[in-house]
C-alpha cells in the first residue's frame, strides 16, 4: 500500500481495533502505514473512528488491540509527553492565561532548553507563520485566523517529525480556510514534516494531501492519492463520498475484455469497469462523475453504448452549465459541461442520448 | 477592545465616532440627546422592576445594618438621663474634682432617673465601663425616694462610700457624651484609665483579640481544608460523563438541602467519646476503651463540622469554571511534552484560579460570621467571635458592645475583599 516515494514506514498501525463501550468496535482492525515526510489525510463523516485513530497515534487513547509504531517503535506504552508529536487542535487550545510567546515557550520550558534558545526558536516559528509582532499579545486577543496560524507555531517549535492536524481549519471562513490550506501545505514542503491530518471536508484533503485514507464505519475505504481516489474509487462509499457522482444501479449481464455491460434497473445497457464486481448477475451500483458525462456522439469512444435522458433543469454557475437529467428512472442524474463559445445550450424537455469513456463509469459494490 | 487595531473596519468605526460629537438626527437635534431620549423610558421601566427588591433590601437590611452599627459609636444612656451632671462634665475639664455643684448636679439627675425608673439604664451604661456601678445606682435609687438634702458630697456618701470612686467620676465623664469609642476599645481589649489614657485591660479579662485571632485563623484553616477536600471532587464532577456526575452531584448538594442543625447534630452523634467513630476505633483497637479521644465540644469538633458544612460552598464555584475548561488544553500541554503533573500544575490549575478565588472568598467570609455550628459543637475552645457577638446581644445585653465586635469584623472582612480585589481582581471571580 506504501507509496514508493516515502521509503520505509515512519507511522504503523498494525491490526488497531479501539472499543470505548466493550460491546462495539469504533476502529476495526486499522493497518496504516505512513511515510516519512508524507501529508496523510484521514478523511471521513463524524463517527467513521478518524479522530479516535489519531487520538491514539497522540497517546490520548489506548489501543484495545494492535499496535501503533512510529520509527520503528512500538509506542503503545508511551506516554503522550515522550513521543515527540506536535499536534493542532479543532480549537486550538491556546492556552488563555499565557501570552503568544509564553504558549510557545511551553514545550521548550518543559524540555529545559535555555532561554535563549528558547527566544531564538520563538522567533523563528513566528516569523515562520508572519507572527512576529504578536508576540506579547493574548489568544483572546487574536482572531480566528491568527489563533490557528500560533497554534501551527507552537506544534512546530520543539521540531517534531510528526505533525497531527486535528480539523485544524473547521473554525475559519471558507476564505481564510482556503488560504490556511496552502499555507500548511507549503510549511509541510519546507520543513519536511510528516503530517496526519484528519478532516470531513473532502475538498481540504484533495487540495492538502499526498494520500488520503476514507474512513468510514471503522474501516479505512480506500487509500490512495487525490487524484486516484476521485478517479478510480474503488467502492461505492468512496464515490459518493469524494466529490458529486451519479450512482445508477443495475444487474452485470456481460464481461467485454476489461469492460463490464450493466442492464439499468431504470432499462438501458450501458458501459462500464468492473471494480469489485466479479460474476455475471451480480448486482452493481454503476458511478459516474458529472463532468465525465457526454452527450455528444463525437466525444464518446467508438461503439459506446448510450441511453435515453431527459433534461429537466438547467443551472447557470458561472464556469459551468449543470443539467439535470431524468436517467432510467432516476430523477436526479447530473451533468456538468463547461461553458465554453461553442458549447451546446440545451433546454428543459430536450430529450438526447448520453454516453462516457468505459473507464469512466465504474461498476462498484451494490449501495 | 485589543481586536481593533487588527480589524480594518475598526478604523472606520473610530473616525465615524470621532465626527459623532457633532452628529445629528434628521430634524436636526443632537444625536447623544436623542438617544438617551429614546432609552429613558427602558430605563425606567428597569427601574421601576428592581424597585421592590431595593425597597426590602433598604428596609430589611441597609437601615436595621446602619442603626445597629450606630449604636457601636453612639450611646445616650447616661447623657441622656442625666443632663444636669452631663452639663457639668462638659463645662469643666478632664481631671477636674467633683466640686459642691457637680454633686447637687448628680444628686438632682439621680432623683429624677430614680423616679423616672431609668436609673438602671443608667447604670448599665456606666456597669460596660465599670463592673459592679450598676447595683451601685440601682441600690443608691431605691433610698433616694423624697431626695437628697445638702450637702450633697456627704448625703450621697452616706447612702453609698462607692460614689467617691475617682475612676467612676472618670467612666461617668466618658458617659457624659453619646459618641463614643469606648466600645472599640474594648473590643480589642483595651479601656481607659483614670486620666482617660488608652491601656491594655487586664490579662485575665483579654478576650476579644485572641477570639478575633481565632476566628481568622480556623477560618482560613476551614477554607484550606474545603480546597483541599473539594478540588478533587469539583474535577471529578466536571470531568465524568454527564449521568455519573449528576449523581456525584446530587451527593455534593444533599448536605446542602438538609437542615444545618440535623448536619451539626449528627455530627456529635459521630463525633462525641461514646459515638460512632470513636466506637469504631476502640473495636478496631487503634485507641483502647479508656483512651477515646474528644473530637467534639472543642476546636476539633468547629473545624470538622464546619469544613463539612462550607464544602459545597467551594465545590460549587470550583465545578462551574471547570467544566468551562476545554480538556484539549490539557491534551495540547501533553502533547506539548509536559508531564501530568506540569500540565496540571502550569495549565490546569491557573485555570481553575477564578473558581478557587470565588470558594476561598465565600467559604472565608462564611466562616468568619459562623455562629450555629460553633455555638453547638464547638465547646469553650471552638467559639468564635459570633458566638461573642451573640451573647452580647441575648445575655448582656451590652448591644454597643455587639455592635463593636460586628463592625471590626464586618471591616475586616471588607478589607479582604479589597486586598482580594488588588491581588486577584474581583473581576476574576466566578460564582457560578
Amino acid at each position: 500500500m506504501l507509496d514508493d516515494r516515502h521509503g520505509d514506514a515512519f507511522v504503523a498501525f498494525e491490526h488497531v481495533q479501539k472499543s470505548y463501550d466493550g460491546q462495539t468496535l469504533v476502529v476495526k482492525d486499522l493497518n496504516l502505514s505512513i511515510g516519512k515526510g508524507e501529508f496523510l489525510t484521514m478523511l471521513g463523516p463524524s463517527g467513521s473512528g478518524k479522530t479516535t485513530c489519531l487520538m491514539m497515534l497522540a497517546g490520548f487513547e489506548t489501543a484495545t488491540h494492535g499496535e501503533i509504531r512510529l520509527a520503528g517503535r512500538p509506542i503503545n506504552q508511551v506516554p503522550p509527553h515522550k513521543r515527540g508529536i506536535g499536534m493542532v487542535f479543532q480549537n486550538y487550545a491556546l492556552f488563555p492565561h499565557m501570552t503568544v510567546g509564553e504558549n510557545l515557550s511551553f514545550p521548550l520550558e518543559v524540555r529545559g532548553m535555555g532561554k535563549s534558545e528558547r527566544e531564538a526558536r520563538i522567533k523563528r516559528a513566528l516569523d515562520m507563520v508572519q507572527m512576529g509582532a504578536f508576540i506579547n499579545r493574548r489568544p483572546a486577543q487574536l482572531s480566528g485566523g491568527q489563533q490557528q496560524r500560533i497554534a501551527l507555531a507552537r506544534a512546530l517549535v520543539f521540531d517534531p517529525e510528526l505533525v497531527l492536524m486535528d480539523e485544524p481549519l473547521g473554525a475559519l471562513d471558507k476564505q481564510l480556510r482556503e488560504h490556511m490550506q496552502f499555507e500548511i501545505k507549503h510549511l509541510h514542503e519546507r520543513l519536511g514534516i510528516t503530517v496526519v491530518y484528519v478532516t470531513h471536508d473532502q475538498g481540504e484533503a484533495l487540495t492538502m494531501s499526498d494520500r488520503i485514507a476514507v474512513f468510514n464505519d471503522g474501516r479505512i475505504q480506500q487509500l490512495a492519492p487525490p487524484a486516484a481516489l476521485y478517479e478510480r474509487p474503488e467502492n461505492s462509499f468512496v464515490a459518493s463520498f469524494i466529490g458529486e457522482n451519479n450512482a445508477l444501479p443495475g444487474v452485470i449481464e456481460e464481461f467485454e475484455g476489461d469492460k463490464a455491460l450493466v442492464r439499468l434497473d431504470g432499462g438501458g445497457v450501458i458501459d462500464a469497469t468492473p471494480v469489485n464486481i466479479r460474476e455475471k448477475g451480480q448486482r452493481t451500483t454503476v458511478s459516474i462523475r458529472p463532468e465525465r458525462v457526454e452527450f455528444k456522439p463525437e466525444m464518446m469512444p467508438p461503439g459506446a453504448h448510450t441511453i435515453e435522458a431527459k433534461v429537466l433543469e438547467v443551472i447557470y454557475m458561472g464556469d459551468i452549465l449543470r443539467a439535470r437529467l431524468a436517467v432510467a428512472g432516476s430523477d436526479n442524474f447530473v451533468m456538468k459541461m463547461r461553458n465554453t463559445i461553442g458549447q451546446t445550450r440545451l433546454d428543459p424537455g430536450q430529450t438526447i442520448r448520453i454516453g462516457w469513456h468505459p473507464q469512466d463509469a465504474r461498476a462498484l459494490d451494490p449501495v | 477592545m485589543a481586536n481593533v487595531a487588527l480589524d480594518p473596519h475598526a478604523a472606520i468605526a473610530t473616525t465615524a465616532s470621532g465626527v459623532g460629537a457633532a452628529l445629528t438626527t434628521a430634524d436636526g437635534k443632537p444625536l447623544a440627546r436623542a438617544l438617551a431620549r429614546s432609552q429613558r423610558r427602558a430605563r425606567r421601566r428597569a427601574f421601576f422592576l428592581v424597585l421592590p427588591l431595593l425597597a426590602f433590601i433598604l428596609i430589611t437590611f441597609v437601615i436595621p445594618i446602619g442603626q445597629m452599627l450606630q449604636r457601636s459609636f453612639y450611646n445616650d444612656g447616661f447623657s441622656r438621663n442625666m443632663p444636669e451632671v452631663s452639663a457639668w462634665f462638659a463645662s469643666t475639664e478632664r481631671g477636674t474634682d467633683p466640686d459642691e455643684a457637680a454633686w447637687a448636679a448628680l444628686a438632682a439627675d439621680l432623683t429624677a432617673a430614680a423616679e423616672a425608673r431609668t436609673i438602671g439604664m443608667v447604670g448599665t451604661r456606666i456597669n460596660y465601663d465599670l463592673s459592679g456601678a450598676r447595683s451601685l445606682f440601682t441600690s443608691t435609687g431605691r433610698s433616694l425616694r423624697g431626695g437628697l438634702e445638702p450637702p450633697y458630697r456627704e448625703a450621697l456618701l452616706e447612702i453609698n462610700e462607692g460614689w467617691d470612686n475617682p475612676m467612676l467620676w472618670s467612666v461617668m465623664r466618658e458617659a457624659s457624651r453619646p459618641y463614643t469609642a469606648n466600645f472599640y476599645l474594648a473590643a480589642v481589649d483595651r479601656t481607659r484609665d483614670e486620666d482617660g489614657r488608652i491601656q491594655q485591660v487586664d490579662e485575665r479579662q483579654q478576650v476579644y483579640v485572641m477570639l478575633f485571632m481565632r476566628t481568622f485563623w480556623l477560618s482560613l484553616l476551614i477554607t484550606g481544608l474545603t480546597f483541599l477536600l473539594g478540588f478533587p471532587i469539583a474535577h471529578l464532577l466536571a470531568t465524568l460523563p454527564m449521568r455519573k456526575s449528576n449523581l456525584l452531584m446530587i451527593l455534593v448538594l444533599l448536605p446542602f438541602w438538609t437542615s444545618l442543625l440535623v448536619r451539626t447534630t449528627s455530627w456529635m452523634v459521630l463525633l462525641q467519646q461514646q459515638g460512632v467513630v470513636n466506637d469504631v476505633l476502640v473495636w478496631l483497637g487503634v485507641i483502647g476503651n479508656d483512651q477515646r479521644l474528644q473530637m467534639i465540644y472543642n476546636q476539633t469538633g468547629t473545624i470538622i463540622a464546619m469544613t463539612h458544612i462550607l464544602l459545597p460552598f467551594m465545590v460549587l464555584p470550583l465545578y462551574s469554571v471547570m467544566r468551562t475548561i476545554n480538556p484539549s488544553y490539557v491534551r495540547a500541554a501533553r502533547s506539548l511534552g509536559a508531564t501530568s503533573w506540569t500540565a496540571f500544575r502550569r495549565i490546569y490549575f491557573p485555570q481553575t484560579l477564578p473558581g478557587l478565588g470565588a470558594g476561598a472568598l465565600l467559604v472565608f467570609i462564611l466562616a468568619v460570621g459562623y455562629y450555629i455550628t460553633p455555638a453547638l459543637v464547638g465547646g469553650s475552645s471552638g467559639q468564635l467571635i459570633s458566638n461573642m457577638i451573640a451573647m452580647h446581644m441575648t445575655s448582656t445585653l451590652n448591644w454597643s458592645m455587639a455592635a463593636a465586635l460586628a463592625a471590626l469584623l464586618l471591616a475586616s472582612v471588607l478589607v479582604l475583599y479589597w486586598l482580594y480585589d488588588r491581588l486577584v481582581g474581583i473581576d476574576n471571580l466566578k460564582l457560578g
